[in-house]
């Protein structure tokens, strides 16, 4: 199996389904000759053609107004959102518009497509190229939020988005593009949608993560058992659909949980999930469960580090919850 | 005109040129932890302010003739007209039906039978016109005023009066508010409140019908209002810059709610516009049925041919209020109205109709009561139907299929009914 980064990964998905699929395009700022600011759009345009990889003008509302009006006709538009931070100018075309054109025209009008956007912070982008803007869209019913890892889900996950009946918000960690590496099978295939990867088995606490956070909840992991602590890790993958019989299954094992995003915490996932758990596993819980997540600012500039729930502040979280 | 724009660039060249000299001591202010001083107040004098002369006229742009077809005596010269005789009665009839229609729904929703509801009083020909000129397997998107247009399509006016109960017959499931339709046989899309968003969607429709090769133009219809917009300027921008092939409908009724016109743009017309993006404008007596129609099938043809879309105005009047939930005696005086109800679209066609020989008087009351009687009969059968979708409606079509969620919240929901039926029913739950 050849080893790629996650942009050579998303780069083979998007390839693979518009050799699959002539109603696949992609649109977006820049994805064309110039192959995207990140890549992952790279050689789609000597391959498909400027019909099929499309440069926009630059404004975010018209990339997934425009996506909207074509998946209603029956492509299957897969539009780039430069960064996660620049989507809300797109908010009532995705919120008002995306989300609801199934629901609100009783089932006889759909727009499968799949907006892809970096999202999360880590790279010095100060709050503008940092936003991890997830709850706002698992929030809002009729979109799927998806968030990969590692390469070989990003792949897998976004073939199973494009291929989705559904609007997907995939949510790509910009963090780990390059920085991590992995083995990824040749070929077409599918990750489903809603499963949740238990990465870690452990029986005595639950750690919650996506997304770039799933490598620091790994990391705290590793340090909690060398402290004598057993953790179990699981990489949630997909957060609309979520795969609530994993989440439920683990900590009704643990009785313990940590859940642990980059968004800030105030209405977070991390918030719902705790409501889930607490409703689900109310009687196997031995602690409180702990949440540690970005803080309630924009995302800073300088203190990005000390903003971002890395691996020590998640094993203090660990911790607590063991000895309670 | 043209010697103070002159004058206004160099001010701000000045104005400009003096900034970079200033940066570095505003920074080193920064530093001494000090407010930065502005780059003006280091360079000397301040740059002269341009002054707004009064009552400046606005920026002329070569004009936009008005394209009208019938006179208002009902004459038409025959070599513009190009539907057959039993096409115009046809789309006189469907004016007719649009304007019974509206009045009765008015009306029903005056007695609590219907919630709200959005007529067309006025602007028939605009709506109906542009229709009529695009092909059936042409997609419409519409704004709220166009359920004539999906009714002349092929939509039934059963359940066009289901939608408006939002009863068990209402096609979108009681998803939706009065005059929300969609109907996709007659390739109608979902009609939302926010305004001017279908303009980029029709858009991408007609963009993906020119990548697979089809010949589908798409008709945007919004109103001068939505000029304002931001996905009108996103729409017409990525329209003109692909040539994408779309008509693109503006029904300047002069009002936008209560806001009239000349407060929602200081351009002399709304055409005008199409020349910032590079696209053909064209301005229509938008109460005039057979300009309304010989424009669209021009713009349609054009984008057909691949040289992209039109702006097409129309130039109407809203006779009655935004909807039954205004009245737009607070903000309109009569006199403003009295000069357009005299270019009503609909007496004027009909007087077109009578002078070419194609209806007399006894013609014209036969159909008002074919209208009226297939409207109270549509309202009979709609009023028929249950008056509420399944329960399970309300979760369903959110996702392709049902997630876990709308599945417990479903479950959780009937449990709750089943124990205190107040839930169900909101005057008993007070």
């Amino acid at each position: 199996m050849p080893t790629l980064n996650m942009i050579q990964a998303v780069n083979d998905a998007l390839r693979l389904e518009m050799r699959r699929d002539r109603d696949v395009v992609v649109l977006g700022e820049d994805v064309g000759k110039f192959g995207g600011v990140f890549r992952a759009t790279q050689g789609l345009y000597e391959e498909f053609g400027a019909d099929r990889v499309i440069d926009t003008p630059l404004a975010e509302s018209g990339i997934v107004g425009t996506a909207v009006g074509m998946a209603l006709y029956g492509l299957r538009p897969v539009p780039e959102v430069q960064f996660a931070d620049f989507i809300f100018p797109a908010m009532d075309q995705i919120v008002n518009e995306l989300a609801k054109y199934r629901y609100r025209s009783g089932g006889q009008f759909s727009c499968p497509l799949v907006i892809r956007s970096p999202y999360g912070g880590g790279i010095r982008g100060g709050h503008y190229h940092s936003q991890s803007p997830e709850a706002h869209f698992i929030h809002t019913p009729g979109l799927k939020v998806v968030v990969p890892s590692n390469p070989e889900d990003a792949k897998g996950l976004l073939a199973s988005a494009i291929r989705d009946p559904d609007p997907v918000l995939f949510l790509e960690p910009k963090r780990v593009y390059r920085a991590v590496k992995g083995e990824v099978p040749e070929g077409e295939y599918a990750v489903p949608l809603g499963k949740a990867r238990v990465t870690r088995a452990g029986h005595e606490v639950t750690v919650l993560a996506w997304g770039a956070m799933w490598h620091e909840a790994d990391q705290a992991a590793r340090e909690a058992e060398r402290e004598g602590i057993d953790c179990e890790v699981l990489d949630l993958r997909s957060l609309q659909p979520l795969d609530i019989e994993a989440v439920v299954a683990s900590v009704t094992k643990t009785g313990r949980a940590v859940i642990v995003h980059e968004a800030p915490r105030t209405c977070g996932f991390g918030a719902e999930l705790s409501a889930l758990v607490q409703e689900r596993c109310f009687l196997s819980l031995e602690a409180p469960v702990a949440r540690v997540t970005g803080f309630d600012t924009p995302f800073p500039y300088t203190l990005e580090n000390e903003y971002l729930p890395r691996a020590p502040r998640i094993l203090r979280a660990i911790r607590e919850v063991a000895r309670y | 005109m043209r010697g103070e724009v002159k004058v206004d660039l160099e001010a701000r060249r000045k104005a400009n040129g003096s900034a970079p000299a200033a940066a570095p001591a505003a920074q080193s202010l920064a530093r001494a932890s000090e407010p930065p001083a502005s780059p003006t107040a280091t360079s000397g004098a301040p740059p002269p302010i341009p002054p707004t002369p009064p009552g400046e006229p606005p920026i002329a742009v070569e004009p936009f003739p008005l394209y009208r077809v019938l006179d208002d005596e009902g004459g038409a010269d025959p070599a513009e007209v190009s539907l057959e005789p039993a096409e115009l009665v046809g789309l006189y009839r469907w004016m007719a039906l649009n304007r019974a229609l509206d009045e009765r729904m008015t009306a029903m929703q005056r007695q609590g039978r219907i919630g709200f509801y959005i007529g067309s009083l006025g602007e028939e020909a605009a709506i109906l016109g542009a229709a009529r000129a695009m092909e059936p397997s042409d997609w419409i998107f519409p704004c709220y005023r166009e359920h004539g247009a999906a009714l002349m399509r092929g939509m039934p006016l059963v359940t066009y009066v289901c939608d408006l109960l939002g009863n068990a017959g209402d096609a979108m499931l009681g998803h939706q508010m009065p005059c929300h339709e969609a109907w996709r046989p007659a390739l109608f899309a979902s009609i939302s409140s926010p305004i001017a968003t279908q303009i980029p969607q029709a858009v991408g429709a007609a963009w993906a019908a020119r990548i697979r090769g089809d010949d589908m133009v798409s008709l945007a219809y919004f109103g001068e209002g939505a000029t304002s917009a931001n996905d009108f300027h996103t729409g017409l921008n990525f329209a003109g810059v692909n040539r994408v092939p779309v008509v693109l409908l503006c029904r300047n009724n002069g009002w936008a709610i209560s806001v009239p016109r000349e407060r929602q743009t200081a351009s002399e017309t709304i055409a005008q516009k199409a020349i910032a993006y590079g696209i053909r404008g064209e301005r229509v007596d938008g109460n005039d049925l057979l300009a309304v129609y010989n424009a669209t099938r021009r713009a349609r043809a054009r984008a057909s041919r691949g040289e992209g879309p039109t702006l097409v105005e129309c130039v109407t009047y809203r006779l009655g209020g935004h909807s039954t939930s205004d009245d737009p005696r607070a903000y309109r005086p009569a006199e403003l109205v009295d000069p357009w109800l005299a270019k009503d679209p609909i007496p004027r066609m009909r007087r077109y109709l009578a002078r070419r020989g194609l209806m007399g008087e006894a013609d014209e009351r036969a159909l008002q009561e074919s209208v009226k009687e297939e409207i109270l009969r549509a309202v009979k059968e709609a009023e028929a139907f249950p008056q509420k979708p399944p329960l399970e409606t309300l979760f369903r079509g959110v996702y392709s299929e049902p997630l876990w969620q709308q599945r417990e919240q479903l479950e959780e929901l009937e449990r709750a009914i089943a124990e205190d039926p107040r839930v169900s029913d909101p005057h008993r739950g007070r």
